[in-house]
């Protein structure tokens, strides 16, 4: 088990928002933060893809790299944490990170700019596993309860993939190659079927 | 009894005065690129697991490979 990765199939992704919505449920996320959200580009052309984008626990985080007070730790398995007493609430990350995982909590009169918060892989955070602090903090602990992430597993179309990047690449990989691309996968064909044989030639 | 008392009290008084004395160091002292955060456990040290970390790869990988529904289904 080496690098624990979510990987988002665009060809499968209908928008449906699951993956958010079981996010924010598992882990009672506050309004306003939004650890996962799903991306669609074109939106309302046909052929538009959507994508659902939360942290992408990098090998190479930049969040790491800027934070002032070294705040974010890699757990063995990979996945980017960081411990929100230490964390200052700079913003930092959210302006490294390219894909805007980085949340701060806004739930004061004026704008209160909180603690940073982040999707954890499920695999909550520098607490005692299973404790109220942990929940609070960080969110629900599925990594040590032997499941992946809620996300992914919640994902009616297996769109999205979590777990170790090896073993999720060898999934995408086989789909593409059963499946095909491009509009093999998409379109006329696809949804009413394509012609067995040439059209039956007119007349007798 | 009363001196008693004037003698407790003579005792104690250095212990009250000195008490905002004892007060402990709060700040932070960061070094630079090093995780200075709580140590976090290993999954696979929960009371689920109990530190086997071989059971809780298999438990894992089974629910890993049940997202490839090729497999799960026989595609």
């Amino acid at each position: 088990m080496a690098r624990m990765k979510f990987l988002c199939d665009a060809e499968r992704c209908i928008e449906c928002n699951g993956c958010v919505t079981a996010c924010k449920q598992e882990h009672d996320i506050p309004w306003g933060v939004n650890r996962r959200r799903v991306v669609t580009l074109n939106d309302g052309v046909p052929g538009e893809k959507s994508i659902s984008v939360a942290c992408m626990h990098c090998s190479d985080a930049p969040c790491m790299a800027v934070c002032p007070v070294d705040c974010f730790y890699r757990t063995t398995e990979g996945v980017v944490l960081h411990d929100k007493d230490l964390c200052i609430g700079c913003g930092y990350c959210f302006y490294a990170c390219p894909f805007g995982a980085p949340q701060f909590p806004q739930d004061g009169a004026f704008g209160l700019r909180g603690k940073m918060d982040k999707c954890t892989f499920c695999a909550g955070g520098p607490e005692a596993d299973f404790s109220a602090a942990e929940f609070r903090k960080y969110g629900r602990n599925r990594l040590a309860e032997g499941k992946l992430p809620a996300c992914a597993e919640m994902c009616s179309t297996k769109a999205l993939l979590g777990g170790d990047g090896d073993a999720i690449a060898d999934i995408y990989r086989n789909r593409v190659l059963v499946r095909g691309k491009g509009s093999e996968v998409w379109g006329w064909g696809t949804a009413y079927g394509k012609p067995e044989r040439p059209a039956a030639k007119p007349g007798r | 009894m009363n001196a008693k008392l004037v003698a407790a009290i003579l005792l104690a008084l250095p212990l009250f005065l000195s008490a905002g004395c004892g007060e402990q160091q709060k700040v932070t002292v960061f070094k630079q690129g090093v995780y200075q955060g709580k140590l976090d456990a290993r999954p696979w040290d929960s009371a689920d697991f109990k530190g086997d970390k071989a059971e809780w790869e298999r438990a894992i990988n089974t629910r890993m490979n049940g997202q490839n529904e090729y497999v799960r289904i026989g595609g």
